[in-house]
């Protein structure tokens, strides 16, 4: 898995509440049997018209968010089905970062295995950033050495994230290779449990 | 030893060892898999050389892609055709047992766990699917999760986690006649939130929930994810006993299992973080009118105003979901028509909901231009609905009976909704899009769904005129 220490990028704004995984990447979409190239399906509903025109009012296709890679969004972002592909989907698009005043929890779940830094801010400073994001360009800083997220003029902010998910993320750690580790202990849970 | 929640106790009993940075290392007593979450996970074990720890403990169903009509083992679409050959593929070469489409044990895998009595009481259960949380019905800690923690449990038998928060629901009264246990979870999240629960396992109690059946159960923890809640429970007493006793995966050593599930609750005292009373006698048949779970109303009410709405991003939100579902403030719920009706999911498509929905249905015709459609939960559903001539009283009607699967709960086969139709369905998610681009879904209960198919429109099943 990709590490995540410090990243700065293009901000996209997306001011909306509840946005579920069927909304992040329909169904359709899920049929796949790889873990790649679900960037081009992201937002797809909402990115495409019924002719698979882009939406011009939809906030990834303007241009002046070309090449975003920090998601900029609404309260309990990624509720909804626990498709992995979402979280797959929004890094083959380019994103290292949603940020957002909360996630929902299979998400950021997934979102932790994949290098997909969610980061919650309270909702004053999501509004300060969606404002400024939303009438310029607008990079930011997202350091998880700091738990900090800064402008070049001076905003910043703090945020908390679980110690564990903290050290997978800065270590791009294997999880898998990490219990395995702990096979005998595994072992003897299962010899006492009888299971 | 201090007073213990159902779910802490449950965690104690399954926790290997600490893991780093104040996580746990925890076990997972029963694995589930399907077609739609698996294929990267076995991938990942392939390339890392890795084996399935505990095929014993894994078992493997086809629900969320497969046809429910036709000859089902010939699949037309060629990508859903490829997952179900390498679910398929992967159950051979790694040695876990499937449940494939001629097998009689085939159907929704939240359906197939209860029924074959793999979902025990105080067992940890996962799928890669966030309604595992139905399993929760058992006194079970039941979750879903991504593909990558699918992997990690197929080679390791264990998950890494840190300790979810605890959330008590206690219903006090009893549930009015025609109301029933989804409209009790509807009524919790449009009282909570669709974040009401996010970070909490929940535990529901109290008279009405102990006067429910396990399937209704089933129907309340299910939708406990659409509160955001990462698991709900409700502790087993008597009528889980009666239902598990005899199942094929139920213990066969009964006495000893029981004598310790009956120690499995809430002790007194014990400190929920977070703690909601609900008077049950008040709650009404529901309806959703948005497009979230938690945009519901009873359904005598009427479509709200955003306007009226507390704040502004609720008022965008209230706006943006009436524009796609194409309805205006102030409309009575009782008067939206409906073009199709889906009774089927792992919410609602056991045997009493069909039974719920056929004695609706009985001696009606579906309305003129209503598509209508039943999909059991389960083979084995479909079977004891036909031993007791259910599909008899759903054709008869005009309804369509099919074979078991996902279906048009979420359209990833050829079960959708067209752009614009809207669904009376006994589903889970109201989502934009959901049953198909473009398609309107409205959740009620499994006897609202068929009176909405008879009367064209949604009515208050309390004033239902049944013939029987």
């Amino acid at each position: 898995m990709q590490s995540f220490t410090v990243h700065t990028g293009l901000v996209a704004p997306l001011e909306r509440e509840n946005v579920d995984t069927d909304q992040i990447i329909p169904k359709q979409f899920l049929k796949r049997t790889e873990r790649t190239g679900y960037g081009e399906c992201l937002f797809f509903d909402w990115r495409f018209d019924a002719a698979g025109r882009p939406n011009p009012a939809f906030p990834l296709n303007a241009l002046q968010y070309t090449g975003a890679s920090i998601l900029l969004t609404g309260k309990n972002f990624g509720c909804g089905s626990s498709r992995e592909h979402a979280v797959w989907a929004l890094r083959d698009y380019g994103f290292r970062a949603v940020i957002a005043p909360s996630f929902a929890d299979i998400f950021s779940s997934n979102c932790v295995k994949n290098g997909l830094l969610t980061v919650a801010l309270k909702p004053e400073e999501i509004n300060t950033l969606m404002a400024r994001a939303s009438a310029d360009r607008l990079n930011l800083k997202v350091d998880l050495e700091k738990c900090e997220v800064s402008t070049a003029d001076g905003f910043t902010a703090k945020f908390t994230v679980e110690p564990f998910r903290r050290m997978c993320l800065l270590e791009g750690m294997d999880e898998i290779g990490m219990t395995l580790k702990h096979d005998a202990e595994i072992s003897a849970y299962e010899r006492r449990q009888r299971v | 030893m201090p007073a213990r929640t159902l779910f802490e106790k449950i965690w104690d009993n399954h926790t290997v060892c600490a893991g780093p940075e104040g996580s746990t290392i925890l076990y997972i007593d029963l694995h589930l898999v399907h077609e739609v979450t698996s294929p990267q996970a076995f991938e990942g074990l392939r390339i890392a050389e890795r084996k399935v720890r505990r095929t014993d403990r894994t078992f493997a169903t086809l629900d969320h892609n497969i046809p429910t009509i036709g000859n089902r083992m010939v699949i037309d679409d060629p990508l859903a055709r490829g997952q179900v050959e390498a679910l398929r593929h992967n159950c051979r070469e790694f040695g876990v047992p499937l449940f494939d489409l001629e097998a009689p044990e085939q159907g929704i895998v939240h359906v197939i766990g209860p029924e074959l009595g793999l979902t025990q009481p105080g067992a940890t259960i996962v799928c890669g699917d966030s309604h595992t949380s139905t399993h929760g019905a058992f006194g079970a800690l039941a979750f879903g999760i991504g593909t990558s923690e699918v992997e990690h449990v197929l080679a390791t038998q264990c998950l890494v986690l840190k300790k979810a928060k605890t959330m008590l629901v206690n219903f006090t009264g009893q549930l009015s006649p025609g109301v029933t246990s989804k409209d009790v979870i509807l009524a919790l999240i449009a009282q909570i939130g669709t974040d009401g629960a996010t970070g909490h396992v929940i535990e529901y109690s109290g008279e009405a929930i102990r006067a429910l059946s396990m399937e209704a159960r089933m129907t309340i923890c299910n939708m406990s994810i659409e509160a955001g809640a990462r698991a709900g429970m409700i502790a087993a007493d008597q009528i889980t006993f009666n239902y598990l006793r005899g199942r094929r995966y139920a213990p066969k050593a009964w006495g000893e299992a029981e004598a310790h599930w009956k120690t499995l609750h809430s002790d007194p005292g014990a400190k929920f973080d977070t703690t909601i009373e609900i008077d049950a006698t008040r709650i009404a048949p529901f309806v959703t009118w948005g497009t979230n779970p938690g945009m519901a109303a009873p359904v005598t009410g009427v479509v709200p105003d955003p306007d009226r709405a507390a704040n502004e991003s609720e008022r965008n939100g209230i706006r943006r979901a009436l524009e796609y579902m194409d309805l205006r403030p102030g409309m009575r719920l009782e008067e939206i028509p409906v073009d199709r009706v889906f009774i089927g999911s792992c919410t609602n498509a056991r045997l009493e909901d069909l039974r719920a929905a056929a004695q609706v249905i009985k001696g009606y015709k579906i309305s003129k231009g209503i598509q209508a459609m039943v999909v059991p939960g389960s083979q084995q559903v479909k079977r004891a609905a036909e031993q007791e001539g259910l599909h008899t009283i759903f054709r008869d009607a005009g309804f369509e009976w099919r074979e078991a699967g996902c279906s048009m709960c979420l359209g990833m086969n050829a079960d959708r909704l067209q752009p614009g139709e809207r669904c009376a369905s006994t589903s889970n998610r109201n989502f934009e899009g959901r049953q198909g681009a473009g398609g309107r879904t409205h959740l009620m209960s499994p006897a609202m769904a068929a009176a909405a198919a008879v009367s064209g429109h949604f009515v208050d099943i309390r004033k239902w005129q049944y013939k029987t």
